[in-house]
């Protein structure tokens, strides 16, 4: 282990990465299918985060566990069984805790098998780093996701339905705008979302480049 | 395990992949059966909860319940096994028959609507519905449990023709505001298709069941 080139550290930037300067969602741009589909309302988005996360965290493990053993021409086959029966274990488990919930999120837990993140972190880190951080790192992903998502479900559900985790926010005066909860909604709220964190992320940049300048001088 | 692991640079040998493979396919399955075993219990007793809570919901006022079979050649407990389609006899505090739950599905705008319905044998009426399982349109096709005008199609005309072969008349939707017999459903405008799969399920389960259910109906008085 000791001959290995690549840095073994945990360090915070291992956990923060997934939830701003590698954000799944809003600078990735990857797994958008759920991102649309679900986020209609803000206990959705908190499921599928979740869900999301334990089989990231869950094949994170196995595979960086196993990155040794297995052979290099088998690897993908390898990482979607391993994040095939996590989804599946999901999938089960939220049928335990509520059926609602699980009709609710209809056909997308299965789907969870198909998000580009969860086998993108699986190939690009942990197949690559020890255990404790790929758990770490994915954690720190899955966060992320689910914060995107909820910066979505949040907006969604309080113009789609005037509610916010089911109680009412604005009144019976308040007339829902529907297309809100509709799939164009979902493009507009994520639209919405990432001109904000795009602006943010330039004027960031200008801010640096102006202190750059002045120290120059 | 004669030798130590391979270079990296060497190409894995075939049964070395088939190794792997079938170890993790092992320990995939080993993990889903255990995942399936520990929660089997839990969502067997949502599921049953969520059509109790369904039962209860179309026939208000019931408390306990007993499941039934019915096919032609009458009704019998569902204990007792075999094929049949499930009926559910619902009672209040008392004893009393207050009518009977089925469930019913037809294909609405996104896929199929299922829902479970209240027969009163007293009114020949269908009493309400509740929504087991629907995929349809937030805000449009979900209305058929909220909006007040369409719930207010119920109690809904299910009486049988005087041959008891099938019913009086049959249930159909029809277009919003033209609606003129008991039986009929006034669809919600906004919803249509969801409307028509209500009416289109709920006249294909009541056309099969109340001919064969009604002339037995006494035999589900009873409550053991």
């Amino acid at each position: 282990m000791a001959g290995r080139k690549r840095d073994d550290t945990i360090t915070a930037d291992t956990f923060l990465e997934g939830i701003w300067r590698e954000n799944p969602v809003f600078v990735m741009l990857l797994g958008m299918c759920p991102v649309l589909a679900v986020t209609n309302s803000v206990m959705n988005a908190i499921a599928m985060g979740v869900a999301t996360t334990f089989v990231l965290i869950g094949s994170s493990t196995l595979v960086s566990l196993l990155r040794n053993v297995i052979p290099k021409q088998v690897r993908i086959a390898t990482y979607i069984v391993i994040i095939a029966t996590f989804v599946t274990i999901v999938d089960y488990i939220i049928q335990a805790i509520s059926l609602d919930l699980y009709n609710a999120l209809g056909a997308f837990i299965q789907l969870i098998v198909v998000n580009c993140i969860i086998l993108g972190r699986a190939e690009a880190f942990a197949s690559k780093n020890r255990p404790l951080k790929s758990v770490v790192s994915g954690l720190g992903m899955g966060t992320g996701f689910t914060i995107a998502l909820l910066c979505l479900g949040s907006v969604r559900e309080l113009l789609g339905s005037g509610t916010l985790l089911g109680f009412s926010v604005f009144g019976a005066q308040f007339e829902p705008w529907v297309v809100m909860i509709l799939p164009p909604g979902g493009f507009f709220v994520l639209g919405a979302w990432l001109l904000l964190f795009n602006w943010l992320r330039e004027r960031k940049a200008r801010l640096e480049l102006k202190e750059e300048t002045v120290h120059a001088r | 395990m004669s030798s130590t692991a391979p270079l990296p640079a060497a190409p894995a040998s075939s049964s070395r992949m088939i190794q792997v493979l079938g170890g993790i396919a092992m320990l995939s399955g080993f993990l889903v059966v255990l995942t399936y075993q520990l929660t089997l219990p839990r969502i067997e007793e949502n599921r049953q909860r969520a059509i109790e809570r369904a039962v209860f919901q179309v026939l208000p006022g019931a408390t306990t319940r007993r499941d039934f079979l019915v096919d032609d050649n009458g009704v019998r407990p569902a204990s007792e096994g075999g094929s049949g389609t499930k009926v559910y006899a619902a009672y209040d505090a008392d004893g009393r028959l207050k009518g009977i739950a089925a469930e019913a599905g037809a294909r609405g705008y996104q896929d199929i609507v299922r829902i479970l319905y209240g027969y009163d044998p007293a009114c020949e009426c269908i009493t309400g519905f509740a929504v087991l399982q629907s995929t349809e349109t937030p805000g449009l096709g979900d209305k058929i449990t909220k909006d007040a005008k369409f719930l207010a199609n119920f109690p809904l005309d299910a009486r049988l023709a005087a041959d008891g072969r099938q019913l009086a008349n049959a249930i159909v939707t029809v277009k919003h505001g033209s609606k003129t017999g008991p039986w009929q459903i006034d669809a919600i405008s906004g919803a249509t298709i969801t409307s028509a799969a209500v009416g289109k399920g709920l006249n294909n389960s009541a056309q099969a069941l109340l001919p064969r259910l009604h002339p037995h109906i006494d035999q589900l008085k009873v409550q053991p």
